[in-house]
């Protein structure tokens, strides 16, 4: 066995016990750690096909935003999940039924099929060879290029998320004193202090 | 013996299964549906990703950077919809979700 056949398989493995694990953990922290082994494999099944970028997109949008966003969420609500995960095992038959008939679907759908005749003169953007452009600079220059307004129309999702998600979590809270810029500023000196004549013994 | 597409396949499906799976499975479970979601998503990049490397073509690499894009929108927005809903009805469970049932 070589070393390449070894680390696919080594990834591979990693990768299908981390998305089983993350469906069936107790702990929801737990499921989110198991969901961040997942993508990591994930990115070094990329990295050994030759997608380096993607493997390190991977690895800094999945484990440094998405799996980050899960874990903040899971630990700041406070919810009983021991009560959700109670009816997991009443599910289990059915889940399994539906994902063993799934399974055997895709293995009906992927099992015989070939390339067609004369695929590689058809491609769209041929992958150059490695002495003329490596991964991160030939995609590059495909995503500038014939892919330009498909990648601004991308980063006006994630523009349109972040407003949602800022808009949806924004909240008035009533019972915390702020800061009143425009009072502090309009503020009267000459009325902020008043000189009081006190006659003795008496008092105000 | 050599790699060749039908692992990478099998391993994104495997994936896909266990996603679908995980949304059966943890039924009243928001947090845990939107992982399998990002199971799934992910396996799907997987495909891609293998396509576009044993073809020899790029072209799967970016649509997989414009899934990995709805992917972390997808994820930002739920979990925002989810935080806004526990603060309103003090519980995420999917069977409580009903207010617009007819």
């Amino acid at each position: 066995m070589s070393m390449g056949v070894f680390t696919f398989y080594l990834f591979a493995v990693s990768l299908v016990t981390g998305g089983l694990l993350t469906v069936t953990a107790k702990n929801p922290v737990h499921s989110v750690l198991w969901l961040i082994l997942a993508f990591l494999s994930a990115a070094g099944l990329f990295v050994l096909v030759g997608a380096e970028f993607v493997a390190m997109l991977l690895i800094i949008v999945y484990v440094g935003a998405v799996a980050v966003l899960f874990l903040f969420v899971v630990m700041m609500l406070d919810i009983d999940f021991a009560a959700l995960k109670a009816e997991m095992a009443r599910y289990m038959p059915l889940a399994g039924l539906i994902g063993v008939v799934l399974l055997m679907q895709l293995v009906l759908a992927f099992g015989p099929w070939t390339f067609s005749e004369g695929v590689d003169a058809r491609l769209g953007n041929p992958i150059p060879p490695l002495a003329e452009a490596h991964n991160t600079q030939a995609l590059g220059m495909i995503i500038y290029d014939q892919y330009l307004l498909l990648f601004q129309l991308s980063g006006l999702i994630l523009l349109v998320a972040m407003i949602g998600a800022i808009v949806l979590t924004l909240r008035h809270r009533a019972d915390v004193k702020r800061q009143d810029v425009i009072a502090q500023m309009m503020r009267d000196p000459k009325k902020a202090m008043e000189l009081k004549d006190v006659k003795p013994g008496q008092g105000l | 013996m050599t790699i060749g597409l039908e692992h990478y396949l099998t391993v994104a499906a495997a994936l896909f299964v266990i996603g679908i799976f995980g949304i059966f499975l943890n039924r009243k479970n928001v947090i845990i549906i939107l992982m399998s979601v990002e199971l799934m998503l992910l396996s799907v990049n997987i495909n891609l990703v293998a396509f576009s490397a044993f073809l020899g073509d790029l072209t799967g690499q970016v649509f997989t950077l414009f899934i990995l894009t709805v992917a972390a929108a997808e994820a930002a927005i739920g979990l925002a919809i989810l935080v806004c809903f526990f603060r309103n009805r003090g519980t995420i469970a999917v069977e409580d979700i009903n207010v617009m049932k007819g």
